[in-house]
C-alpha cells in the first residue's frame, strides 16, 4: 500500500486516451445542447393520458368524506382515486419508516399532501377534474416548531408509532434523537478562559432542481408496469412501489429517464406510485408532470433548524469543549430524518479537535412540510451554527479567524465526538492557507472612467447606489461532510461491465442502475473503463433495473460506490480477457506466464511496454461480461446514548473566502468573490469535479442570502410556492468562484477518490455570513440574511 | 382551434389546440419538439426560451393563438439557425434539401464531439456548462442572441443578458466560460 496522501498508483497504466484524471466531455452532452436529450417530464406515448393530483389545502385536518362523484362525470376523465381505492394492505412508503400515506387516509398532516388522483386526456381536463372532487375537512390544530410539538398535551402527528426509534425517543412528535457525548465537559469548562454561547436559526431550503418531477408509467401485458421516471435511486423507488401495486419486483420495470437535477429532491418517491396506479386502472400509459407550484409541495426541503452552542477556548486559542443542541424540524412525515440528525450530531462540532463534547441532535414530527435530504444532509445546519461560534471565539481572544481555525484544526489521526480515528488525509489548516493565499479581488471595481457601473455594486441595475454606504467584508468558513452511507448501512453498488470485439473494435459496455442527474458519473465510468480495460470506446448502457442496484446518488458516493464496483467489475473483465489471451497465445511468448500485463489502447502490454496481442484478436467472437456487487469498508451504528461507533467511511472537507459588498443603508448585499479550496483526494475528471464545486457553492450562497420557504406559523401553510417568490441565485446573484483543488489519496477509496459534490455548500454559506458580519459588525445569527436584518428594520 | 406558423424555418399547424395552451406546451406535447423546458410555467426560469420573430421570450408565457402566422426557433432549430445565419442567407431555417438530409447527430461516446452544432452549443460542452442540461436549451437559445446582437461581450453584459435564465447545476462559471469560448471562437474565424 502507498502512504496515506501520496497518489494511489493506477492498477492499470494511465496509457489509454479518456482515461481517468482527463477532462473528458459528457457522453450525453451533445444529445443535451440539441434538445433531444429524454427528461422524464419529455416522455411521450400514443395514446397516453395526464395524470393530476389533488392536494390537501390544510395543513392539519379529518378528512370527513370525500365525493369524487362531479370528477368522474367529467368528459375526458378515465379514473379518480382515493385512499379506499388502493389495491393492497400496503398503503404507506417510506426511505425508512413507512409512515408516507400514497393517499391521506381520514387525515391530512402537511399543506399540500396527496389527497386524490385523476387520469384524463388532457392535463387542463385533469387539473379540472381534480378541482371538482369535495373533500370535506375538519381543521385539527398544528404543531410547528419545538414547543408546540413538545408541549403538554400536544396534538400527536403520529399516533400508535411502532417505529424502529419511537423506543428511545422522549416524546412521540420526536422522530429521532442522538447524543453524542465524549470526555468530561463538566472539567473543561473549568480550564477554558473563555466561553461563547450562541443560538442560531437556519431557514427551510429547497432543492429547486429545475426538472420538475415527473414521469411516464406504462402498463404491460402481462399485467405489470414500466415506469420512466427521474429520480436518485431505481431500486429504492422499487422496492416502496411493488407492494403499493401488489405486484413483485420484477413485474415493476423502471428505466431512469432523463433527470433535469436532483440535489437530495428525488430521495423520496413523489409521483412514481400515483402514475403507476393511475394506468393500471385505466390500461392506459399515464404522464404526471409537476408544474413548479405542485415541485414545491411533492419534495421534502432541507431541515430548518435551530442551534444552540456554548463553545470554549483557552486563552491561547484551543478549544476546551462544545456543547450543542440541535432541533431539526422534519415535518409531517419521516423521509431521511433519522440519518439527517445522526449527520447533524456526528459532525456537529466540524473539522476540529476537542476532545470534551456533549451533542443532541433531534428531529421533530410537526405539521410543516416533510423535510429530508438536501446536498450536505444535516452537515450544513451545523456548519453554519459552528462557524459563527469559530468567528465569535476568535474575536473574543483577539485573534486572527484563520489562525485560530487552523490552531485547531483536526488532521489524520484526529478523534471524532463519535470515538471514530480519521484514517485519512484531513488537510483543514492547508486548505484554510490556500483559500487565504488567493489573490483578493480589486478593491472599488464599479468605478470606470464613465463613472459607477451600477452592475458591479448592491443592487445591480436597480441604480440604488454608485458606492455610497458601501462596505465590504471578508469572511472564511470549512466544513466536514461524510461520504457515503453510514450508521452501518450496507451500501453497496453493483456494475455489469461487458467486453466484446464489434466492427473490428474492442468495445466496452457499462451497465449500471446509477442515476445520473447531471453530475456526470456517466462520464466517469467511461473514463474508469477506459483506463482498466484499454479500450477507446465504451459505451454506457442505460440505468435500469435490469441491474443491480448501484445505491443512492446522494451522500457524494456515487463516484466512490459505483465508480468502484465499475472498476471491480473492470478488473475481473481484464483477468478473463487475459486468461483468454494465454490460452489463445500464451505458447507463442513467455511473458504470457511470466510478467505483469495490462491492457492499453486495445492491446495487451506488458508493463515493460510489449506489445503481445490486439484485444480484438484475444476476443475473438467471445464476449467477456461480468456482473458484481462491490462495497466499501463496513461501518457501524451510533450507540443510541453515548453516540460513539466507526459510524463513517470517509470524509470531504472544504474552506471558503467570501468578499461580499453591502449596501449598510438599504441592507443590500452583492457577493464579489467566493474562492473555494477542496480536498478531492484524486479528481477522476478535474472539469466535472470544479463544475461540483461551483455548483455547491452556489447553493450555499443561495442559503446565505435569498432562499427561504416561508411557512406561516399559525397555519403551517406555505407561503412562496414559485420561482418568483422563492428565489434562487441568478448568473447576476453568482460572482466568480475560482477553485484550488487539493488531491491527497485516501487510500481506502478507488483511485484514492474523494466525495465532492456536497462539501462546498456546507461552507458557502457561513463563509458569505462571516464576510456580511465583517462589513457591517452585526451579529447575524440567522440565515438567509434578508435587508431587514441588516438595516435594523425587521 | 387550428394554429399555423413557422418553427425552425418549417409550415407547421396544430389542431384542437385548447385555447389555453401556451406556445411551449404546442411545441413540446403537439409538435414533438420538448427540446424547450418546463421548468416553472410561469416566466421566471428562462429554460423555454424560443426566439418569435427574432425576439427571445419564454414559451409558456405566449399563448399558442398569439403565434400564428409567426416564426418560431427553438433549441431543436438553433444549429441550423446559426449556420444560415453566418451564410449571410438570412433567418428562413431548413430547406427542403437540407431537411430530407438530416439525420440525427451522432457523438463521439469519448470525446462528446458531434457533427453540426452550432458554436455556442459547441462550447457549452466544451466548457463543462452542460450538468443536469435542463436549463441549457434556454440558455443556448439567449446566449445566441446576445452573441447575434453583441459579438464581443464583457462579462457584465453576458450576466445581464443571461440572467433571466436559471440554472441550479453549475454556479454559472462554467456558463460564463462557454459563452466567452463561443465569443473567442467566433472572434478567431475558428
Amino acid at each position: 500500500m502507498p502512504t496515506n496522501g501520496v497518489p494511489t498508483r493506477l492498477t492499470q497504466g494511465s496509457g489509454t486516451r479518456g482515461g481517468i484524471g482527463e477532462s473528458t466531455l459528457r457522453p450525453d452532452g451533445t444529445l443535451k445542447v440539441t434538445g433531444e436529450f429524454a427528461y422524464s417530464s419529455d416522455m411521450w406515448h400514443e395514446d397516453m393520458l395526464w395524470g393530476h393530483i389533488l392536494r390537501s389545502t390544510f395543513a392539519h385536518a379529518e378528512i370527513l368524506s370525500i365525493d369524487t362523484g362531479e370528477a368522474l362525470a367529467t368528459p375526458g376523465v378515465y379514473a379518480v382515486l382515493t385512499y379506499d381505492d388502493l389495491p393492497t394492505d400496503v398503503r404507506h412508503y417510506g426511505l425508512e419508516i413507512r409512515d408516507t400515506p400514497v393517499l391521506a387516509h381520514g387525515k391530512v398532516r402537511h399543506h399540500g399532501e396527496p389527497v386524490a388522483i385523476v387520469a384524463a386526456d388532457h392535463p387542463e381536463t385533469a387539473r379540472r377534474a381534480a378541482a371538482k372532487i369535495k373533500v370535506d375537512y375538519r381543521e385539527l390544530p398544528v404543531v410547528t416548531d419545538e414547543a408546540t410539538a413538545t408541549a403538554p398535551g400536544a396534538v400527536l402527528v403520529h399516533e400508535n408509532r411502532d417505529d424502529g426509534h419511537a423506543g428511545h425517543v422522549p416524546h412521540p412528535n420526536i422522530v429521532h434523537r442522538q447524543p453524542i457525548v465524549r470526555g468530561d465537559v463538566g472539567e473543561a469548562r473549568r480550564r477554558a478562559d473563555v466561553i461563547v454561547e450562541g443560538e442560531y436559526t437556519f431557514g427551510m431550503q429547497d432543492q429547486a432542481f429545475l426538472g420538475p418531477e415527473s414521469g411516464l408509467a406504462v402498463p404491460e401485458e402481462d399485467g405489470g408496469v414500466h415506469l420512466y421516471i427521474a429520480t436518485q435511486w431505481l431500486h429504492s423507488d422499487l422496492r416502496q412501489i411493488a407492494p403499493v401495486l401488489g405486484l413483485p419486483e420484477d413485474r415493476v420495470r423502471m428505466t431512469l429517464a432523463g433527470v433535469g437535477g436532483a440535489f437530495g429532491g428525488r430521495e423520496d418517491l413523489s409521483m412514481q406510485i400515483h402514475a403507476c396506479l393511475l394506468a393500471l386502472r385505466t390500461g392506459k400509459p399515464v404522464k404526471i408532470v409537476y408544474n413548479r407550484f405542485e415541485s414545491f409541495f411533492g419534495h421534502v426541503h432541507r431541515h430548518p433548524a435551530r442551534l444552540r452552542y456554548e463553545h470554549g477556548a483557552t486563552a491561547d486559542g484551543r478549544l476546551t469543549h462544545v456543547r450543542c443542541r440541535i432541533v431539526l424540524d422534519g415535518g409531517a412525515y419521516a423521509s431521511a430524518s433519522p440519518a439527517v440528525v445522526g449527520n447533524a450530531a456526528s459532525l456537529g462540532i466540524g473539522p476540529y479537535v476537542v476532545d470534551d463534547v456533549d451533542i443532541e441532535a433531534v428531529a421533530l414530527y410537526t405539521n410543516n412540510p416533510p423535510c429530508g435530504a438536501m446536498r450536505g444532509f444535516g452537515a450544513v445546519q451545523a456548519c453554519f451554527a459552528y462557524e459563527a461560534q469559530m468567528d465569535r471565539l476568535a474575536a473574543r481572544l483577539g485573534m486572527d479567524p484563520v489562525e485560530f481555525r487552523q490552531l485547531n484544526a483536526m488532521e489524520q489521526g484526529t478523534l471524532l465526538p463519535t470515538g471514530q480515528r480519521v484514517d485519512s488525509p484531513a488537510p483543514v489548516a492547508e486548505l484554510l492557507r490556500r483559500v487565504k493565499a488567493m489573490p483578493m479581488p480589486p478593491e472599488r471595481q464599479w468605478e470606470s472612467s464613465e463613472g459607477a457601473d451600477v452592475r458591479q455594486l448592491p443592487g445591480g441595475l436597480s441604480n440604488t447606489t454608485h458606492g455610497e454606504g458601501v462596505v465590504r467584508g471578508v469572511g472564511y468558513a470549512v466544513g466536514i461532510k461524510n461520504v457515503g452511507f453510514s450508521e452501518g448501512f450496507d451500501d453497496y453498488s453493483t456494475a455489469r461491465v461487458r467486453m466484446e470485439v464489434v466492427g473490428g473494435e474492442p468495445v466496452a459496455t457499462v451497465h449500471t442502475a446509477m442515476a445520473e442527474v447531471g453530475q456526470g458519473g456517466i462520464t466517469v465510468h467511461a473514463q474508469i473503463a477506459r483506463t482498466e480495460l484499454g479500450v477507446a470506446r465504451v459505451t454506457i448502457h442505460p440505468a435500469d433495473t435490469r441491474v443491480g442496484s448501484a445505491g443512492s446518488t446522494s451522500a457524494s458516493r456515487q463516484t466512490y460506490v459505483t465508480g468502484g464496483a465499475v472498476r471491480n467489475a473492470c478488473e475481473l473483465v481484464r483477468e478473463r480477457v487475459l486468461e483468454l489471451g494465454r490460452r489463445r497465445f500464451g505458447s507463442y511468448h513467455p511473458a504470457w506466464a511470466t510478467a505483469e500485463l495490462l491492457l492499453e489502447d486495445g492491446k495487451v502490454v506488458t508493463d515493460g511496454g510489449e506489445v503481445l496481442a490486439g484485444l480484438a484478436d484475444v476476443l475473438g467472437e467471445e464476449a467477456v461480461e461480468v456482473e458484481e456487487e462491490w462495497r466499501h469498508r463496513p461501518t457501524e451504528p451510533f450507540d443510541p446514548r453515548t453516540g460513539q461507533g466507526n459510524g463513517h467511511v470517509q470524509y470531504s472537507f472544504a474552506a471558503h473566502r467570501a468578499v461580499v459588498e453591502v449596501d449598510t443603508e438599504l441592507g443590500l448585499v452583492k457577493v464579489v468573490e467566493l474562492a473555494c479550496a477542496q480536498d478531492v483526494g484524486k479528481a477522476l475528471n478535474p472539469l466535472s469535479v470544479i463544475g461540483q464545486i461551483q455548483g455547491g457553492t452556489t447553493q450555499g450562497l443561495g442559503m446565505a442570502v435569498m432562499e427561504e420557504i416561508l411557512v406561516d406559523s399559525g397555519t403551517a401553510k406555505v407561503r412562496n410556492p414559485s420561482f418568483t417568490d422563492y428565489l434562487i441565485p441568478t448568473i447576476l446573484d453568482t460572482p466568480t468562484i475560482p477553485v484550488d483543488l487539493l488531491e491527497l489519496a485516501d487510500d481506502h477509496a478507488p483511485y484514492g477518490l474523494r466525495g465532492v459534490g456536497e462539501a462546498p455548500t456546507l461552507s458557502s454559506t457561513p463563509a458569505v455570513l462571516a464576510a456580511i458580519r465583517d462589513a457591517t459588525g452585526l451579529a447575524l445569527d440567522r440565515t438567509p440574511v434578508r435587508p431587514e436584518h441588516l438595516t435594523g428594520t425587521g | 382551434m387550428r394554429i399555423d406558423f413557422t418553427v425552425n424555418g418549417r409550415r407547421q399547424e396544430a389542431d384542437d389546440v385548447w385555447e389555453g395552451e401556451s406556445l411551449l406546451y404546442v411545441l413540446r406535447e403537439r409538435l414533438g419538439l420538448p427540446g424547450s423546458k418546463n421548468a416553472c410555467e410561469q416566466g421566471e426560469c428562462g429554460s423555454c426560451t424560443v426566439r418569435l420573430d427574432g425576439v427571445p421570450v419564454c414559451a409558456c408565457l405566449v399563448a399558442a393563438g398569439q403565434v400564428q402566422g409567426r416564426d418560431v426557433v427553438t433549441v431543436e432549430g438553433l444549429a441550423d439557425f446559426a449556420r444560415q445565419r453566418s451564410r449571410g442567407t438570412g433567418a428562413r431555417g431548413t430547406s427542403l434539401d437540407e431537411a430530407q438530409e438530416w439525420q440525427a447527430h451522432g457523438s463521439d461516446s469519448r470525446t462528446g464531439e458531434g457533427g453540426g452544432l452550432s458554436p455556442v452549443q459547441q462550447a457549452f460542452i466544451d466548457a463543462g456548462a452542460v450538468q443536469c442540461g435542463f436549463c441549457t436549451p434556454g440558455l443556448l437559445v439567449a446566449a445566441d442572441e446576445m452573441l447575434e446582437r453583441n459579438p464581443d461581450p464583457d462579462d457584465a453584459d453576458i450576466r445581464e443578458a443571461l440572467s433571466g435564465n436559471l440554472c441550479r447545476c453549475t454556479g454559472y462559471e462554467k456558463i460564463m466560460d462557454a459563452v466567452r469560448l463561443a465569443a473567442a471562437r467566433r472572434s478567431e474565424g475558428v
